[in-house]
């Protein structure tokens, strides 16, 4: 049996493939539409995230199944104590695969441990979240033909962001993959990710404060949230905060092909006007996590 | 050399790295047992200068080889029986540590759920690098 705990769970030939079958099944929809009929998908939602709880279950929906589960942890036997463990034995025995959500780093993998059906990671802490990662690889692929040969921008709360750190674990696999790290000093991205993932692939990469300097010389820019909440000081936030919002004015020095993604929900920092710019993608990107998701499902569930 | 009394049946955990002793006494839970212990700190060495030694009385299975790797591979195990060395262990990092040592990220699953199996994977063996197998953070 399989899960999705980590981007890496795929090789890169299988992530290929399961970006085609994502793909196809946005092409194609009416042909997966019973592909998994009379099957059922648990969404357990220790922390609310309504976007990819809906995601995974339209995505479920879309093929003739059905769905069961929590969206918080106050509804669901965990507020009586109950372990991920023995919850994910129960509920293995009422569906067919299961989705996880859990602010606990790791309990995706501890559920994986004890079920008895597939696991996906929906997002456990700030450590991984697969199926964002796919989606984002499924919208680089298409716009820009490949996930090779390129130079990504990553931009705002590089030390927390969790996407940020799955995108780049799945990207070091491709070797000619540059990486610009956009980041106030506090949001750097971790150790490991510059030592252990950056220096240890060989991956060529430069970390800067300002959007502004580097814009013209990308061909991906992956907005991410910068939290007030995570700077040392208000002087500093207040010295900061403008460098990582991305309006029309920054994004007339971009490339006219340099593409702006955000894993969403954004706040401020791309500002609205940025929306009709024919680089804008990320309402592309969020379109593509349902097939991906339906992807996974059909994968991990031997329905392909 | 201080002289501590010929040891009979035990083990010798030689080459230790001076002022390391405590530490592995600690971790390997030498406190805990009901033989006899010696520690010898700060023992003339040729290859290394100074270094510490710890002779434990009793069997083998006293001292979790996989511990003592993960603390300093290059430590030598010598087993001995009737008061001379019948064989010499070699030590290799180990490639997994369970309830050895603890993940210290308040966000990892196992700050929440103790009865979880402390594992950890090592990642980067030139590195001495091991990672929480859950919440993958590095332990320092």
């Amino acid at each position: 049996m399989r899960h999705l705990l980590s981007p890496l769970d795929f090789s890169l030939q299988e992530t290929e493939e399961l970006l085609d079958l994502a793909h196809d099944i946005r092409i194609n929809p009416d042909k997966y539409a019973h592909k998994c009929d009379g099957k059922k998908i648990a969404t357990l939602f220790y922390e609310p995230s309504t976007r990819t709880r809906l995601s995974f279950e339209a995505a479920m929906m879309n093929m003739g199944g059905s769905v069961l589960g929590f969206s918080e942890a106050s509804s669901s036997s965990v507020t009586k104590g109950e372990t991920v463990g023995d919850t994910i034995k129960v509920v293995s025995n009422y569906a067919d695969i299961c989705a996880i959500r859990h602010p606990k780093e790791g309990a995706p993998r501890v559920a994986a441990d004890y079920s008895g059906i597939p696991i996906v990671n929906a997002g456990d802490g700030g450590h991984e979240h697969p199926t964002q990662t796919l989606t984002d690889l499924m919208t680089i692929r298409e716009l820009k033909g490949s996930l090779d040969g390129f130079t990504i921008g990553l931009c705002g709360d590089l030390k927390f962001g969790r996407t940020v750190h799955s995108l780049i674990h799945a990207l070091v696999r491709n070797r000619d993959v540059k990486f610009v790290l956009i980041s106030p000093r506090e949001l750097r991205v971790p150790d490991y990710v510059r030592e252990d993932l950056l220096e240890d692939n060989g991956m060529e990469y430069k970390e800067v404060e300002r959007l502004e300097d580097v814009i013209e010389s990308l061909d991906i820019l992956y907005m991410t949230r910068v939290q007030k909440e995570r700077f040392f000081s208000e002087d500093e936030y207040l010295r900061m905060k403008d460098y990582y919002i991305l309006d029309k004015a920054k994004l007339d020095s971009a490339k006219s092909d340099m593409y702006v993604l955000h894993p969403l929900p954004r706040v401020n920092e791309i500002s609205t006007d940025v929306d009709d710019d024919p680089r804008a993608k990320y309402f592309e990107q969020v379109h593509n996590g349902v097939f991906v998701r339906q992807a996974i499902i059909l994968t991990l569930l031997n329905l392909v | 050399m201080l002289n501590i009394g010929q040891l009979n049946e035990g083990i010798v955990l030689d080459h230790i790295e001076a002022g390391k002793a405590m530490e592995i006494y600690s971790l390997l839970g030498l406190g805990e047992l009901d033989s006899g212990v010696a520690i010898i700190k700060n023992a003339q060495s040729n290859k290394m200068g100074k270094k510490d030694i710890i002779k434990i009385e009793g069997g083998m299975d006293l001292v979790d080889l996989d511990a003592l790797g993960y603390i300093d591979c290059n430590i030598t195990v010598d087993i001995i029986k009737d008061g001379v060395v019948a064989e010499k262990r070699e030590l290799t990092m180990p490639k997994v540590l369970t309830n050895v040592i603890k993940c210290t990220n308040p966000r990892c699953i196992t700050s929440i759920e103790p009865q979880l199996d402390q594992v950890f994977l090592l990642t980067n063996e030139k590195k001495h690098i091991y990672r929480c197998r859950y919440c993958e953070e590095k332990h320092t």
